[in-house]
């Protein structure tokens, strides 16, 4: 991945004067290529990294693996397409394996998530079969750990 | 005269005589103080890859408890062998041109016991590692430091070198990449340096702990130049690019002849380095580059941010070409290096070590460490910047 696009994976919120200290580039030069990148639309968004278990709200997420018939035409990229779209589709993958698609859904309650396969996702033509796991506890997401390790002190000054 | 006072007379001379490391004070200033950032440290801040940790837990489990060998296990020299031919450039033999130690710290103290007679003059250059001067006064030698000039980038010169060199003189001292300057040496310097050794048929102690972490050029050894590996002690080990510093493990390697002496102080005093530890090496020698080569990333990411920091600070900054440490010139701010430390970390709270901790040349340098994690080093650099500006107005 190229330098620049790795750092902003690991904090996307760093500053473009930091960026260009850390890349030995001018802040102007890094400033038009992140807006290359975004017009481009190889970066599509920036989004907080949020522990679910840290906040009260109602939220359950669930791991929905599709079986589905490709269509002579389009494979299976018309089906995946009309499953994305639905807004309690967070993420929808094409996996190799048991499972075609594997989609993260999001609702407010166990019964959301059930009501969304079994009357949405579930009926879709060329649908042949789901499997639903609802996440019970998230310990690390997009590399970020969710709770902080005990860690192992070192000592402050060294030779 | 008091009774704590007569006791302390009794210490051997050559001990009672060498000064505590500047570092050790600096460090009991530190401890007692809260929310420091610190710059002041010498050793990897990742912990050791998993991978690493895991094989040495495996060898708990396996009963990896007891003596080895006194040069170590065999296995582990056969790869360390195949290891420095590999990434230096010199082959040693692993059945009797390899000795594993405890840590580089205690190769180094073996080479120079080894090899050199009370009154021997040893050189070295400074600023540089805290433990040359005091090992070679341990060893009843006599010290000669060798400055090396900001300047020509803190880098040793024939030269130099033979404005120090004497009849007396013995060994030479060589550690690049350098703790505390971050210099490194180019391929014909080295070879400069050698030529230099050769025509005075000096021993060299090369002290390579850093060579993995190098970033504009490939690190170059002084054991591989042209009449070197006869006269030279090539000293390495895992705490550097590895993050292994607890594990307490380095290697020496050089002639048959130099490796029998170390051995005979090592077997007496320390026996082996520990198992655990080089069952840990053997796993880390297994996938060494792509270990190291994600730690360089990030280094040489943090070099990059510190220098130009320095840059903006206004605070010349020899560009580190090597290990983790940057050393900006501090000088002309009103403070001695001693004093800019203390009141960075008073005023603060920003912990670097005082050049003078590396010798007296270091005066108006400050070592900071960049094995600190990028969060840590910005609040570091805003700080400083901020100390610095305040200086240059009390200073107008
Ligand atoms: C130049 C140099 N040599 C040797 C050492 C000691 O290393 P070890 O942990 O292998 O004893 C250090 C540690 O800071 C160092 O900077």
């Amino acid at each position: 991945m190229n330098e620049l696009l790795r750092l902003l994976t690991l904090n996307a919120r760093e500053s473009v004067e930091n960026l260009a200290k850390m890349l030995d580039r001018t802040p102007e030069d890094v400033r038009a290529e992140i807006a290359d990148l975004e017009a481009r639309g190889v970066i599509r968004g920036y989004q907080a990294v949020i522990n679910d278990d840290a906040i009260s709200e109602d939220r359950v997420m669930a791991i929905i693996e599709v079986k589905v018939t490709p269509e002579r035409e389009g494979g299976f990229n018309h089906l995946a397409h009309r499953i994305s779209r639905f807004p309690e589709v967070v993420a929808a993958h094409l996996v190799s394996g048991q499972a075609d698609l594997l989609l993260f859904v999001e609702g407010r309650t166990l019964k959301d998530v059930a009501s969304f396969v079994s009357e949405k996702l579930a009926p879709l033509p060329g649908v042949t079969a789901t499997a639903t796991s609802f996440l019970l506890k998230t310990y690390k997401s997009r590399g970020v750990m969710m709770e902080n390790p005990d860690e192992y002190e070192r000592i402050q000054v060294s030779p | 005269m008091s009774a704590s006072r007569s006791v302390r007379d009794r210490v051997a001379r050559h001990v009672r005589d060498v000064p505590r490391s500047g570092i050790r004070d600096f460090f009991d200033i530190v401890s007692t103080m809260r929310d420091v950032v610190s710059l002041g440290v010498g050793e990897p801040d990742f912990d050791t890859p998993w991978h690493i940790r895991e094989a040495a837990i495996f060898g708990l489990e396996r009963g990896a408890t007891h003596y080895t060998s006194n040069l170590g296990l065999l296995k582990l020299r056969q790869a360390i062998s195949r290891y420095v031919e590999r990434v230096f450039g010199v082959a040693y033999n692993p059945e009797n041109e390899i000795l594993i130690t405890v840590g580089v710290s205690e190769a180094m103290d073996l080479a120079v016991r080894a090899l050199i007679n009370p009154g021997d003059e040893a050189l070295y250059h400074e600023p540089c590692y805290v433990s040359y001067r005091p090992l070679i006064e341990f060893a009843h030698g006599i010290p000669a430091a060798v400055e090396t000039p900001a300047a020509n980038g803190f880098r040793l010169t024939r030269e130099l070198l033979e404005a120090r060199v004497s009849d007396k003189t013995r060994l030479l001292i060589v550690n690049y990449p350098n703790n505390p300057t971050g210099a490194a040496l180019t391929e014909s310097e080295a070879r400069e340096i050698a030529a230099f050794a050769c025509d005075h048929d000096l021993l060299a102690l090369s002290d390579e702990i850093y060579a993995e972490l190098t970033y504009d050029r490939p690190h170059v050894s002084l054991a591989a130049q042209p009449g070197m590996r006869e006269r030279t002690v090539f000293l390495h080990g895992f705490s550097k690019a590895w993050a292994m510093t607890g594990f307490r493990l380095g290697y020496a390697c050089a002639p048959p002849e130099l490796i029998e002496a170390m051995m005979k102080i090592h077997q007496y005093t320390m026996l082996c380095a520990p198992v655990l530890a080089q069952e840990a090496a053997i796993e880390a020698l297994k996938q060494a580059d792509r270990d190291v080569a994600e730690m360089r990333e990030e280094y040489n990411r943090r070099r990059r941010f510190v220098t130009a920091s320095f840059r903006e600070m206004g605070l010349p900054c020899v560009t580190p070409a090597g290990a983790f440490y940057a050393f900006p010139f501090i000088g002309d701010l009103g403070l001695s290096s001693k004093d800019f430390a203390l009141r960075l970390l008073e005023e603060e709270k920003v912990a670097a070590v005082h050049g003078t901790a590396f010798g007296t040349c270091g005066e108006g340098y400050l070592r900071c460490s960049y094995a600190t994690a990028m969060d840590d080093l910005k609040i570091a650099m805003e700080r400083m910047a901020g100390f610095v500006e305040r200086r240059r107005r009390a200073a107008r």
